[in-house]
């Protein structure tokens, strides 16, 4: 009774098809031999994939990328996992009102964030400073960081942290022997999709990042709007293929489609 | 002087008072149950024990010394959960060993005890194993040999065998209490079985929304209950609204019962407890007259209701190798005027 | 539980976070919210007089308007299209056999994972005049004329639907995932059909799912920047373009403020009733 009919399938096959015509497309022109944006009907060509070496902005705005994700994500871990025990533990006054500020990015479209980031930054002086882009996406990803690790501190049951408690062991070491190691799944996912979103956010960054402090998807939008190459289709490529690597390795070691679900 | 009492202890959650004024003394080397049904305050008292929760009130004293404010930490008591709670990231060694490391034993003194414990619990050959792979039976044990293996002066048992399957649990009911006798441990045990308690305990204490019913050895429990909520809650009984009309007469639905009620007026309101194996049915002319309408096999004996003039009866009868009676057949109930107990009031 | 005498505890723990949030959050949305209510002079910049003016005029100009207007109905089109095609395609996901079903599942919520710069990107290589679709119009004979998508609704449309839908299907997916596989069966045993136990057992209690699947779809493409500004560039502008236009070409500041926190209430209100709504709708069917 739960197979599914050739229409099922038809349409399961026409919906992968769209969903993956626009990054084949992409592939596909990155291999170009032409000085355009066209397919590479006259045979492949690795030309665009050398320019990226000659491009070294991209490089530095994909390191750019990596560290500032690294950096945002790890921070809003360091700050999410304390305000998630306070808030999957305890009943006290405030407690609703802390967790939808905390959660409140999620109901604010990245350009608000945006203008606000700038015109605040400009006022305060820290615009363009990495420091300042840092903060803007610390607070961007830590709604995810924090329903992570919600969700697995909720789930907990506090019975475990009691048994090492009666058998001896002090509050700090029940965090670190115990707490820690049962919530760390969620820890971890929070950390990845933190880091995902971080990488991936053009909208909010457009309006902070610098030239000094360009990301990569603010580099590539600025390319795409002031001239149109196939580098910027060799770049896509390439950020296509880490990524799919990013999702085996991932997937193998922690399920994708729970970080999935941290996203929506 | 007693080695664990509890003095007054006292929780309220809010308004809500869920233990109610509990006063205790338990012997060294005792067992004694904390039974009742569900939501009466058992796992709460526990826990005030266990210094997993404060009381509002009230004390907890072991061994003449006052712990109600000494944090679970540093109460050295064996603790084993309803829910076993082990830790799943551990070993069942690294769980045994936790407690040790606690309190500074070194390492291969504490792998070698750990060990021991596991094989005082038949688990020697599972000392790698971690809790996923175990079954309910074997995390059942590891919880009991890490709560045993720091020696605490007293063990606590909530529900420890609820989550296992019947066979198992009585298994596990002549082991639990074999090793408790064998170490002399002080211990208290949660359960709303009231067979777990009747089969293990020195003394069970029943509780009741908060408030200590009656606290007795398992037989004068049994035979003696002080109240209908006890004799019901602990093994099955009939109850039975009557009126003492004499001396050592209570009428029930115009039959007279004798039995006696040197205890009521004449013209009180009482309540008869009589239990199911307490009868004789047979189909010799004496005694009340019954009709079966239900018969049920039980293995080791026959349950039956009946239909009588003093209303609907349970019934149990010793299996003895021929056929019981059947659904729609008469037959007549005795009983020895000793098997009846008498409580004032309309309770049931 | 033996927490409960130390009542600072979740104060402490929470304060990294609040504080944080409170300096770099909290100061400049109120920032924004007041740079909103200047006028702006295009000699002398942000004047300091207090005025609903930018207000005023974003919501009185016809142009204001006309952007507004085509970003709701942006927003609405792409919902009911993710619906439309996400919902059936978590159910066939739900169907697969395991092999195949994590293999398209890492396919369909893949994408989620790459920039939307790049999965534009892809769209705008189709739409563009010398564009596949142009060649496969051309080829069809359907005229000679290149076709371009580019910097039309439609286009933005197919490509928002592209870029959102994989979060419809997650969600669904997550709600799929709970259903207990027994209850269909029972229906079946009930002598229910297929199509039956599809309408009255399994897609009411994706419900869920798909109500929040719609939410986050709709709030998403209402505030959507990337995708519009490259397929429908400036000529086919919705808020967020809009708004960035505002602020680094016109450089006025205080109504590109006044757009963004429009933007921002328009999105809370319409998230918070839609709530409201969902909730009421399921304390029936639960209660
Ligand atoms: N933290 C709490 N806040 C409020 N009420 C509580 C709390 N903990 C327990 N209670 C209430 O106190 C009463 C006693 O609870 P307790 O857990 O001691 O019951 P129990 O006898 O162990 O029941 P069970 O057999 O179901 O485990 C219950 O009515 C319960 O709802
Ligand atoms: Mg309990």
């Amino acid at each position: 009774m739960r197979t599914l009919g050739p229409i099922a399938l038809i349409f399961h096959a026409i919906f992968v098809a769209f969903i993956m015509a626009p990054l084949l497309m992409v592939i596909a022109v990155s291999f170009t031999d032409k000085g355009y944006l066209s397919l590479p009907t006259d045979g492949l060509s690795l030309r665009w994939f050398k320019a990226i070496l000659d491009n070294p902005d991209f490089i530095e705005a994909f390191g750019m990328s990596v560290w500032l994700a690294l950096f945002s994500a790890t921070v809003a871990v360091i700050i999410s996992v304390p305000a998630a025990l306070a808030l999957a533990r305890h009943k006290f006054p405030g407690r609703e009102l802390i967790s939808a500020f905390l959660l409140s990015p999620l109901m604010i479209p990245h350009l608000v964030l945006g203008v606000a980031f700038l015109q605040f930054y400009s006022r305060i002086g820290l615009g363009g400073s990495f420091y300042g882009l840092a903060a803007a996406h610390i607070i961007l990803v830590t709604p995810y960081a924090l329903r992570l690790a919600l969700a697995s501190a909720t789930g907990m049951s506090t019975d475990a942290e009691h048994a090492a408690m009666t058998l001896g062991a002090s509050k700090f070491t029940v965090f670190r022997r115990i707490t820690v190691p049962l919530i760390l799944p969620g820890i971890a996912g929070g950390w990845i999709l933190s880091f995902i979103t971080s990488f991936d956010e053009l909208t909010m960054s457009v309006f902070v990042a610098s030239p000094s402090t360009q990301t990569l998807p603010v580099k590539m939008y600025n390319h795409i709007t002031q001239t149109i190459d196939p580098l910027i289709a060799s770049v896509s490529t390439v950020l296509i293929v880490l990524t799919f690597l990013l999702m085996l390795i991932l997937d193998r070691f922690y399920g994708l489609d729970k970080i999935f679900i941290g996203k929506g | 002087m007693s080695f664990l009492k509890f003095d007054s202890l006292r929780k309220e959650f809010g308004d809500f008072v869920a233990v109610h004024d509990m006063s205790l003394s338990v012997e060294r080397g005792e067992f004694i149950s904390l039974l009742g049904p569900s939501g009466c305050g058992k796992t709460t008292t526990l826990q005030m024990v266990a210094g997993l929760l404060s009381p509002t009130s009230g004390k907890v004293i072991l061994d003449g010394k006052d712990i109600t404010n000494t944090p679970p930490n540093k109460r050295g008591l064996g603790i084993v959960f309803q829910s076993y709670a082990l830790f799943p990231h551990m070993s069942a060694l690294d769980n045994v060993a936790f407690g040790l490391e606690m309190r500074g034993v070194g390492k291969a003194e504490r792998l070698e005890r750990a060990h021991n414990a596991l094989n005082q619990v038949k688990l020697g050959q599972f000392v790698d194993r971690f809790p996923k792979d175990m079954s309910g039976g074997q995390r059942q044990r590891v919880a009991l040999a890490r709560a045993l293996v720091i020696e605490p002066p007293v063990l606590l048992l909530d529900e420890p065998l609820s989550n296992l399957d019947a066979k198992l649990r009585e298994d596990m009911r002549i082991e639990l209490r074999l090793l408790q006798q064998d170490l002399g441990v002080t211990t208290i045990l949660v359960t709303h079985d009231q067979e777990e308690a009747l089969s293990m305990s020195d003394r069970i204490v029943v509780m009741q929304q908060g408030d200590v019913s009656q606290v007795a050895a398992p037989l004068d429990l049994y035979e003696r209950p002080l109240n209908s909520f006890v004799s019901d809650f602990v093994g099955k009984t009939n109850i039975l609204q009557g009126k003492v009309t004499d001396k050592n007469v209570v009428s029930v639905n115009q039959i007279a019962v004798s039995v006696n009620t040197e205890a009521h007026v004449v013209g009180a309101d009482v309540a008869l407890s009589i239990r199911p194996e307490k009868f004789t049915m047979s189909s010799d002319n004496a005694g009340l007259p019954v009709r079966v309408k239900a018969s049920i096999f039980m293995g080791a004996s026959w349950l039956y209701s009946v239909e009588s003039d003093m209303g609907e009866l349970l019934v149990t009868q010793p299996n003895t190798g021929s056929a019981g009676f059947a659904r729609g057949d008469s037959a007549y109930l005795a009983w020895e005027e000793g098997a009846l107990t008498v409580f004032g009031g309309v309770q049931a | 539980m033996s927490t409960e005498k130390t009542p600072n505890t979740p104060y402490l723990l929470t304060a990294p976070g609040v504080l944080f949030f409170a300096a770099l959050l909290g100061a400049p949305m109120i920032m924004t919210l007041l740079l909103s209510l200047h006028s702006y002079d295009f000699n002398l910049g942000v004047q300091s007089d207090w005025t609903f003016g930018n207000y005023a005029e974003v919501i009185g100009d016809p142009y204001f308007q006309k952007i507004f207007g085509r970003t709701f109905g942006l927003a609405l089109w792409v919902t009911v299209i993710c619906v439309a095609i996400g919902v059936p395609e978590a159910y066939v996901l739900s169907r697969l056999n395991p092999r195949w079903r994590s293999i398209f599942l890492l396919i369909v919520l893949g994408p989620l994972l790459i920039s939307v710069v790049v999965r534009t990107l892809g769209w705008a290589l189709f739409f563009g005049g010398s564009g596949i679709l142009s060649m496969v119009s051309q080829a069809l004979g359907f005229g000679d004329e290149p076709v371009s998508l580019m910097f039309t609704f439609t286009g933005m449309t197919i490509a928002l639907v592209h870029v959102l839908v994989p979060f419809m299907v997650i969600s669904v997916w997550a709600s799929l995932q709970k259903i207990d596989p027994q209850s269909e069966d029972a229906a079946y045993s009930l002598g229910a059909s297929k199509m039956t136990v599809l309408r009255r057992i399994t897609l009411p209690q994706a419900m869920p799912g798909i109500l929040s699947g719609s939410i986050i779809v709709f709030a998403l493409t209402a505030s959507a920047f990337a995708t519009p500004a490259i397929i429908g560039g400036r000529r086919l502008k919705v808020v967020a373009t809009a708004a960035y236009d505002e602020y680094l070409s016109t450089l006025n500041w205080p109504l590109g403020a006044a757009i963004a926190v429009l933007l921002l209430i328009a999105n809370i209100a319409i998230i918070v009733s839609y709530n409201k709504l969902v909730e009421r709708r399921f304390a029936k069917v639960f209660e």
